[in-house]
């Protein structure tokens, strides 16, 4: 059995921010570079406004921090978060593999 | 041989598999369809399944349980969505409780699975699909998978690129 390393709260915030796509557009491109606000706003059709909230959203959820630098916001992804998503994601493909392994094993059998 | 290829998707949770067999697709897809060959490999390797239920047509449902080491029953339920014979089936699987009747709190996995033509046998591609990290977590704990493995998926792609 695993133990759960994170608590129901804060599972359900990561799964409501990622249920975006815009959210989770944002997350693949501040993992790979950091971007200000203004940045982020203009690669997609709505206000600073709005994408401010997406941000605040991902913040809340820890998937992405926020650094205020003079008068610009930077953004930057926190891998954690959606290492978690791989960590358990692992773990059920362990359990393909094995059964993958033991249709094999079935196939094999009826050739006998 | 079997051919196994593996792919996570972590933004949209899902995991797909993909696996060849030296064997024609109708052979493949009976592992699937006859409940007997079916419960030899579904579960996890300590959970063996026992299917009491399996209702092989579109809109159908199975029913097993899954007995742990210490002799634990897991229940489950499977209800098929879609079915083309020898070539996709797709299915929701969940938890039930001790009475077979399904569990609305529990995780429901999708689960879509073809069968191709592949050289002298079968591929098979299972896209598993999961609405939410919290179930998968949840499912997770259940014991459906034991041990700890820090698995590296596209994150670790995506730092590496840097």
């Amino acid at each position: 059995m695993v133990v759960s390393q994170l608590g129901d709260a804060e599972i359900d915030r990561i799964f409501h921010a990622l249920s975006d796509a815009t959210r989770r557009d944002i997350v693949t491109r501040v993992l790979r570079q950091e971007e200000s606000i203004s940045q982020l706003a203009r690669r997609y059709d709505m206000s600073f406004a709005a994408v401010q909230k997406h941000v605040a959203v991902l913040a809340q959820a820890a998937l992405v921090v926020k650094q205020r630098n003079g008068r610009e916001q930077l953004v930057h992804g926190n891998p954690e978060a959606l290492r978690t998503a791989a960590r358990l994601l692992g773990e059920y493909e362990r359990i393909w593999h094995h059964r993958v392994r033991n249709i094999q094993d079935i196939l094999s059998e009826e050739d006998e | 041989m079997t051919v196994i290829s593996s792919h996570q998707d972590t933004q949209a949770l899902t995991l797909t598999i993909v696996a060849e067999y030296d064997a024609a697709a109708d052979r493949v897809w009976r592992v699937w369809a006859d409940p007997r060959k079916l419960e030899r490999w579904w579960g996890p390797p300590t959970w063996p399944a026992t299917f009491e239920q399996h209702d092989f047509t579109v809109g159908g449902r199975s029913s097993y349980f899954m007995t742990g080491p210490d002799g634990t029953k897991a229940h489950g339920w499977w209800r098929i969505t879609a079915i083309d014979a020898p070539k996709r089936l797709e299915f929701d699987d969940g938890f039930a409780d001790e009475n077979g009747e399904r569990n609305p709190d529990m995780p429901v996995i999708h689960c879509a699975v073809t069968f191709e033509p592949s050289g002298t046998g079968t591929r098979m591609t299972t896209v598993s699909s999961f609405d939410s990290l919290e179930e998968l977590e949840k499912l997770i704990e259940m014991g459906m998978a034991e041990g700890m493995k820090l698995a590296e998926g596209q994150i670790d792609a995506i730092l590496a690129d840097d």
